[in-house]
């Protein structure tokens, strides 16, 4: 396989873009990222979205954002995977510069949640409907397992569930595209209104609009760029039972760990050779465990190295969520794949401003869907 | 002069605390009453509708004005609570009050600000010499679908007000209206309750257009905020009322005297309405009141009054607002208030 660049990014802010439709933000986050590419073409397109058709009507979202942003006649294909549609979008334009098939690929990523459909349930479909949403559980409540779960098992608190928040919106603060640029505290955290015990408000990821974009070409035409680029030294997906309960154990997620496993042994690295990671914090009890599944902390010690701060930006042992993760930075579900990848692609070119990590090296980019049934993991590399 | 000359408001006996709904509801009493600043709203009784409530704002209203109801040339109702779906509601009214029939009358539907269109229209009769007075009324029995956000707000009351030239307790100097198509709030045909866009009612619309009208009005009066005494915006809730007023200029004392809200709940196109008869109730000669009322779908309606010397006289003539939500309440559970509220099926 050859070698593979992120040679330019773009997105929109993320939160309630009410005065624009689906095709004017994926527009928008395409132009600018190709702008930013410095390319004149791309040869093909990837747009990861989970559910337009019931969040906006509008499917065929390939041939739509290529009529849109005016690339026809390229091949345009839209990736679903859940939330983890971002992630997959960009594996899909990974495999297919690495391949040789193409030199330069857009992979974009799109979701329109506050137009008016009913979020819980649209969101409710990447879970299995036969025998978990057809007894009424919703994701909030199947997250809301596995934390208590990993509470009964490991001792995490509920402190150590508010810390991740109080983290994220630190982050979050600092990033001009995020959704809620204001900090919260423990006590703001766990006061605020139930939604399934044990989580609360402030632990849920919010309902957005928003769309990201990459460009991704050979090494051979990013070095010809002359620009700064990051290369992808690792691109791994898994999958996993997609009920909850069909799991040997609810506070493990397979698919991050077989993900994760691919992906360090692709890249030929350990955990302790990565510098930052965005991961999908959906719920702040998804960060803790997934901190634990990616090799970063021992199994069940994911609560504790967050309430002690190894996972924020400055004092830490390995930053967490420097964008803000899904919690603050917003979560237009097939956005946030690409957006993981944008952060990370900030950090290694040193361009992520006041949240920037110092001497970022590889930064790992963890994108999963429904309750972990689906998990793609891409590591960076700075140039 | 042009403006109010006889003004009043009713509200029903019936109330409902805030957190007798929560509970009923499993949600959090404190997160309604801090998040909403609301802690109670009236109910309208078995035998009340928007057409009773209109009736007795009406008597009020004449009382204040003392003339001749046969001299009312035009009664405009707006509300979206309408007791029939087709046939006017104030056909009953002129008639229980002894107007007409030689008077013209209408409905007016705009959600919560189908009252001060009332007033505007009424106040344009009398402007343009057509006829020397005119009434225009806001009243609601609103609804909320139960366990809906709206259940803790939608509430029963409404104000009435008698335009015109003679005796003028409240001169209207400036008026402005600011309107888009943002459907934030509808209610379909044959629909029981409203839907709403949840936070999408915030910014882009109450916000917005009161924002809109208010600047306007502001710029064609020469004025500033610190030039009135009162100030009375629409109030879907506690919160929004003092919020849009910050965001204008308007400090908490310019609001507080109109905004009955927190016990009264929204009494949709008689909100704005019923806040401004609450000011009314203790304004003095000279003031000046800033009002401007919101509607979803979504336009507001703003008015700039100047209190006279009439004030004096007719203030105690019928009873003040702050009075029929202050006194004799009768306090329902919530099972009361699902049959009051027709909530519960019937086997008829």
């Amino acid at each position: 396989m050859r070698d593979v660049a992120v040679i330019g990014t773009g997105m929109t802010k993320f939160g309630e873009l009410w005065g624009r439709s689906i095709k004017d933000i994926f527009v928008e986050a395409a132009e600018r990222a190709i702008e930013d590419a410095g390319v004149d073409h791309v040869d093909s397109l990837y747009v990861g979205s989970m559910s337009p058709g019931l969040f906006v009507g509008q499917e065929h979202l390939g041939a739509v954002m290529a009529d849109y942003l005016g690339v026809n006649p390229i091949p345009a294909t839209r990736v679903e995977s859940a939330c983890a549609s971002g992630g997959a979008a960009f594996r899909q334009a990974f495999l297919e510069v690495a391949s040789g098939a193409s030199d330069i690929v857009l992979a974009g990523g799109v979701e329109k949640m506050t137009d008016g459909a009913d979020v819980i349930d649209v969101l409710a479909t990447a879970a299995d409907q036969e025998y978990e949403v057809y007894h009424g559980i919703t994701f909030p409540g199947l997250y809301a397992l596995i934390a208590k779960a990993h509470m009964h098992q490991y001792g995490t608190t509920r402190e150590q569930l508010a810390a991740v928040a109080v983290k994220n919106h630190r982050n979050g603060a600092k990033n001009p595209n995020a959704q809620f640029r204001s900090e919260v505290t423990l006590e703001q955290v766990m006061g605020s209104t139930m939604v399934a015990d044990p989580l609360r408000l402030l632990d849920c990821s919010p309902v957005s609009d928003g769309a990201a974009a990459v460009v991704v070409a050979s090494l051979d035409v990013a070095k010809k760029l002359n620009k700064s680029f990051a290369r992808v030294i690792a691109s791994a997906q898994a999958s996993d039972t997609i009920a909850l309960h069909s799991r040997q154990s609810l506070t493990t997620l397979n698919a991050v760990v077989n993900a994760a496993q691919k992906a360090y042994k692709m890249a030929n690295i350990k955990p302790a050779d990565i510098n930052l990671v965005e991961v999908h914090d959906c719920f702040t009890i998804a960060e803790i465990v997934v901190s634990e599944d990616l090799g970063f902390f021992e199994k069940g010690k994911g609560g504790e190295a967050a309430a002690q701060g190894l996972t924020s930006i400055d004092c830490g042992r390995i930053p967490f969520n420097t964008s803000g993760g899904l919690k603050a930075k917003g979560h237009p579900v097939g956005a946030t794949g690409i957006a993981q990848i944008i952060e990370v692609y900030e950090q290694l070119t040193a361009k992520a401003g006041s949240r920037q990590v110092k001497n970022a090296r590889r930064g790992m980019a963890q994108n999963m869907g429904g309750s972990g049934a689906s998990c793609v993991i891409h590591i960076l590399e700075a140039q | 002069m042009v403006g109010i000359v006889g003004y009043g408001a009713y509200l029903p006996r019936y109330r409902i605390k805030a957190e007798v709904i929560a509970r009923q509801w499993g949600a959090d009493p404190e997160a309604v009453t801090r998040g909403l600043q609301l802690y109670e709203k009236t109910v309208p009784g078995q035998d009340e509708d928007t057409i009773t409530i209109s009736v007795e704002a009406t008597k009020n209203a004449l009382r204040r004005a003392q003339i001749d109801p046969k001299e009312i040339g035009a009664v405009y109702i707006g509300s979206e609570s309408h007791p029939y779906a087709v046939k006017p509601s104030a056909t009953i009214l002129i008639d229980a009050l002894g107007i007409g029939p030689h008077v013209h009358v209408a409905s007016y539907e705009f959600a919560c600000k189908a009252g001060t269109e009332a007033m505007y229209v009424a106040y344009s009769h009398v402007k343009s010499g057509e006829m020397n007075y005119a009434l225009g009324v806001g009243a609601d029995t609103s609804q909320g679908a139960p366990g809906d956000a709206l259940e803790y707000s939608a509430s029963a009351g409404g104000a009435a007000f008698i335009m015109g030239r003679d005796k003028v307790v409240a001169e209207i100097l400036h008026t402005h209206s600011y309107t888009s198509d943002t459907p934030d709030f509808w209610r379909r045909e044959g629909e029981d309750y409203p839907r709403h866009g949840g936070r999408f009612t915030g910014d882009p619309a109450y916000f917005k257009h009161i924002m809109g009208a208010a600047t306007a009005l502001l710029e064609k009066a020469r004025m500033s905020p610190k030039d009135f005494r009162f100030a009375v915006f629409h109030m879907p809730n506690g919160k929004f009322p003092m919020e849009v007023g910050k965001r204008l200029g308007f400090t908490k004392e310019q609001i507080e005297t109109g905004w009955l809200v927190p016990w009264m709940g929204n009494t949709y196109s008689g909100s704005s309405p019923t806040a401004l008869t609450a000011v009314l109730d203790v304004a003095r000669p000279g003031d000046l009141i800033f009002m401007v009322s919101f509607g979803s779908g979504a336009g507001s309606d703003g008015f700039i009054f100047r209190v006279t010397d009439e004030i004096k006289n007719v203030q105690d003539r019928a009873p003040r607002v702050r009075q029929m939500l202050e006194e004799k309440k009768i306090y329902l559970n919530y099972g009361e208030y699902a049959k009051f509220r027709r909530k519960i099926k019937l086997n008829e």
